[in-house]
């Protein structure tokens, strides 16, 4: 099996390869040329698809002939982690990189199969080239089979990291890795714009949702490593500024600005110059995060050992850098648009402050993390920067992007006026200032001015954000009737990616409340408590009940049950504990080896709107580690048949001493010793709960922060409502060309323009002019509707067969 | 004002916040950063001075204190003369011997004291933990 896979994974390769030369054959647009190269590109799914296949199918059926089944799973390992064990290893990694790469450029070029003509060549040749790197390093690089094969083939494998067994952690690294690979799309098509000089917005249409998919993928695998540090590791954290953590932050930071500034593109035909960079910088980003978490350069908390891929990325990443870079220094002229900002007041000045925020935020963040070797480079010496530096510079950033997210929404694009502003801004202003005065009264939030700021701002925002859910409704119920929960449904309906937005802002705004009010008002203490005893934490008192001993098949568990009485409130208990797992795999084993192995905390966690109650325990296994060695010397004594020893150690001694004489007796005898020392260990750990030794505890309480999670759920929900395919599409109604889907968008401006007109954000004058600009404009593309009959970018051959296209 | 002038005002304002920024950047980040070291550099360290140490922890080394738990640490290709360590606070999961650590102090009287709950020990990807105890 594990060569088939590999002659596959070559086949692979050269499809790859072949695509991208396919591609570039076709590239004046030759239509068996393109569709040759997309049916390789189907093809090379499906080989990845087999890939895949056949390793998971080694992994659940523990074939341990496959090196890297050997080494990441084992007989004993949960069959949902067999399933998932595939991306612990770099070899896996890359194989999913390679596969989710095929999954993306297969739709995208699905979806474009019968558009952009002239970029989709290019873009599948830059798909392909990057396929054809990941799949080329599997071939040829050092180390990185996935399907080499192990010699000899073992009995059992060596198990999975019982730290990495939770459930977080499974879909974690796929989802960053998704997240990543779907950024490739928007820069493909990029590039394949630049290449062909055609830099309008149309690669921005074809590929947004790409961008959104990728971003939300992103911050998914952020949010999920974030939780699962919370829960997992015994530290009460969810973010440090670790270097890994960084990588995934700045490609999903530049990936929000990007998502904005493309909007501008699409409506104002500006920022083309910005939308290349950011979309290059977001790549390379993303490559550098694949790099980072594979190569070892800076010290993290991530280690998965020595590399040998990192110099081969960072070629990659030097190539996409300096290729892009004169690629877009080439276009320059190309992409100069006309028009300019007319007015700081209007959302895209808004929103190109905002990208402004997020890529110095980008800027800090590359800077600090790789400090170490700047400092390197300029001192001689490696030095590194704590999470303190960070916060300074991002702090004042994060703050300012939240009051931003409540100005962009407010404002109209092109411009808006005084007597405009004033009406959209007096709520919103009403709200801050009223949270503000509250703040000050009620709770101790001025102790923070930095968190006051952003719960002020916050206020601001979601004030804003509820008041254009209103004000829409109340417009498009004056215009269309019915109810107000149903005008709210059209319009939501109607316009996902506008308010599908608002709902991400919502998420979000509610996400860094959480995290500014969690990292500012936190108490943080440690208890040393013996059973019995109680300390109090933040007005609760938590007292120490019992300690408690699990044992199951895979680890032994040490707890305590705490009783946790809240100043006047129902006491609650919780139940922190520490696992220590079992050795797995084959080989020699001692008792103390039960205790020494890897271990999780598994925390008490109370999570409550208000705060969360945050436990973990470190018992004291003195006595047990004294048992243990007790026990140990006695088994030592035993299997010797040292005088003295009971009788049971008499059949014990002889059939080690068999097994001595007689090789094919071994693993049988040591199969009995394991279990003898399984069932010691098991007896010494329940002894614990006669120890009465103090444990010491970790309580956190921890403010808002369920916010940050709730938070986050929400924007996912909201970027779903974005994505939600719109209902032209859905009902099957057929938009027939590129012209009429650039048609289509101009009403939906037109639309857009009169709602806002009627919800009081558009003066008279200010829609009668856009009005007029906008009815203009689509005449313009009318006119290219009934000129090309259809076909509106490209001489295309056939322009006018049925074209399904995706709309704004 | 004309449009062109506004313009070039507004850009030399961005340009001038963002070099701002930027030497903020660089002047803090050289003050802020601690020295990162290895074991047997810190062996001969000046006392008083903050490093961030970056070493491999001696297997079997790792004692229980009172108010915080005692080890020794190597360099991380595990050579050089092993350095005494002392740590109160958070013990991450993963700590153990053999484990690769980061952590923050300084050196008092030959001994490495860490500061409390700046430890970090490494997450291995594989499980190899049978090397480590050898």
């Amino acid at each position: 099996m594990p060569s088939l896979g590999g002659a596959l994974l070559g086949l692979a390769f050269l499809t790859s390869v072949s695509a991208a030369v396919l591609a570039l054959a076709g590239r004046r647009g030759e239509r068996r040329w393109v569709d040759r190269s997309r049916y390789a590109v189907y093809a090379l799914c499906a080989l990845l698809t087999a890939c895949v296949a056949i390793v998971e199918i080694a992994f659940v059926s523990d074939d341990f002939g496959f090196s890297l089944v050997a080494e990441h799973s084992s007989i004993q390992t949960p069959t949902f982690y067999k399933l998932t064990a595939m991306w612990s290893s770099q070899e896996g990694s890359l194989l999913l990189w390679a596969w989710v790469l095929s999954l993306a450029a297969t739709a995208a070029l699905y979806a474009t199969r019968n558009r952009l003509r002239e970029i989709v060549p290019w873009a599948t040749a830059v798909l392909m080239g990057v396929a054809a790197f990941f799949t080329g390093l599997m071939v040829f690089g050092p180390g990185v089979d996935p399907f080499a094969a192990s010699n000899p083939v073992p009995a059992n494998g060596v198990g999975l990291n019982p730290l990495l067994q939770h459930p977080s952690m499974m879909v974690h690294p796929p989802m960053l890795y998704s997240g990543y690979v779907a950024f490739t799309v928007p820069f493909a098509f990029a590039i394949g714009a630049l290449v062909t000089r055609r830099v309008d917005a149309e690669w921005i249409r074809a590929t947004r949702r790409f961008a959104l998919i990728a971003w939300a993928l992103l911050g998914i695998g952020l949010l999920l490593g974030a939780r699962w540090s919370y829960t997992e590791l015994g530290w009460g954290g969810y973010w440090a500024w670790d270097p890994v953590e960084n990588a995934a932050l700045m490609p999903w930071l530049l990936g929000t600005a990007f998502l904005h500034s493309i909007m501008v593109q699409e409506k104002r035909g500006m920022l083309k110059v910005w939308n290349a960079a950011l979309i290059v910088g977001t790549f390379s980003m993303a490559l550098l995060g694949t790099f980072l978490v594979r190569s070892g350069v800076l010290q993290s908390i991530h280690a998965f050992g020595d590399s040998t891929v990192g110099p081969y990325i960072l070629g990659l990443i030097g190539v996409v850098l300096i290729g892009s870079t004169a690629l877009i220094v080439s276009r320059l002229d190309d992409l100069r648009s006309p028009r300019r900002i007319d007015s700081l007041a209007s959302r895209e000045a808004v929103f190109l402050v905002n990208n402004l925020l997020l890529v110095g935020m980008t800027a800090v963040i590359f800077w600090g993390t790789f400090f170490p070797l700047i400092s390197e480079l300029f001192t001689g010496t490696r030095a590194s920067l704590a999470a303190p530096w960070f916060d300074r510079y991002t702090t004042p950033l994060a703050i300012g992007l939240v009051l931003f997210t409540g100005i962009g929404p407010l404002l109209a694009w092109r411009r808006v006026s005084w007597a405009t502003a004033k009406r959209v801004f007096a709520l919103p202003l009403a709200a801050a200032g009223l949270t503000l005065v509250a703040l000050l009264a009620f709770t101790e939030a001025a102790d923070s001015l930095w968190a006051l700021a952003l719960f002020v701002f916050a206020a601001f925002a979601l004030a804003g954000i509820g008041q254009e859910f209103w004000t829409g409704a109340r417009a498009r119920r004056r215009l269309a009737g019915g109810s107000t929960l149903g005008s709210l449904a059209a319009i939501v309906g109607r316009n996902r990616r506008r308010y599908g937005g608002y709902v991400v802002h919502i998420g979000v705004v509610l996400l860094l409340i959480g995290i500014a009010a969690s990292s500012s008002f936190q108490t943080n203490r440690d208890l040393e408590l013996a059973p019995g005893e109680s300390g109090v934490v933040d007005g609760r008192e938590v007292t120490y009940v019992r300690p408690t001993v699990e044992t199951s098949e895979e680890y032994l568990q040490f707890g305590a049950v705490l009783r946790v009485t809240p100043e006047g409130g129902e006491p609650f208990l919780l139940e922190p504990s520490k696992r220590y797992f079992r050795p797995t795999g084959s080989g020699a084993t001692t008792i103390s080896s039960f205790f020494d192995g890897e271990s999780t905390s598994e925390v008490g966690l109370r999570p409550g709107a208000g705060s969360d109650f945050w436990t973990a325990v470190a018992p004291d296994l003195t006595d047990v580690k004294r048992g243990v060695a007790d026990a140990e010397r006695g088994f030592r004594e035993c299997i010797r048949g040292a005088p003295g020893a009971p009788a049971e150690c008499d059949a014990l001694a002889s059939m080690m001493r068999a097994a001595a004489a007689n090789p094919s007796l071994r693993p049988v005898a040591a199969a009995q010793i394991s279990r003898l020392q399984s069932l010691a260990a098991t007896r010494i750990a329940r002894g614990y709960l006669d120890d009465e030794l103090s444990a010491t505890f970790r309580v956190i309480v921890d403010p808002l922060v369920t916010w940050i999670w709730i938070g986050a759920l929400i924007a996912a929900g909201g970027a779903l409502i974005a994505l939600w395919p719109t209902r032209g599409r859905r009902r099957g109604v057929p938009v027939r060309t590129e012209a009429d889907a650039l048609k289509e968008v101009k009403y939906r401006e037109i639309r857009d323009a009169e709602l806002d007109h009627a919800a009081g954000k558009l003066s008279d004058q200010d829609f009668a002019a856009l009005d007029a600009e906008l009815r203009r404009e689509a005449l313009d593309v009318l006119d290219r509707v009934e000129a090309g009959n259809g076909s509106g970018a490209s001489g295309a051959e056939d322009g006018g067969k049925p074209d399904p296209v995706e709309q704004g | 004002m004309d449009p062109q002038r506004k313009r070039k005002i507004r850009l030399v304002v961005a340009l001038s916040a963002a070099v701002l920024l930027a030497v903020a950047l660089i002047y803090t980040s050289f003050s802020a950063s601690t020295e990162a070291k290895e074991p047997s550099q810190l062996l001969s360290a000046a006392p008083g001075t903050s490093y961030e140490m970056t070493g491999r922890v001696v297997p079997g080394s790792v004692e229980r204190r009172d108010k915080g738990i005692a080890f020794e640490v190597r360099d991380r290709d595990g050579g050089g003369e092993a350095l005494p360590v002392t740590y109160t606070g958070t013990v991450p999961d993963p700590f153990r011997g053999g484990r690769e650590i980061i952590l923050t102090g300084q050196v008092q009287g030959g001994t490495f004291v860490g500061e409390p709950d700046t430890l970090i020990t490494k997450c291995p990807s594989k499980f190899t933990a049978k090397k480590e105890d050898a």
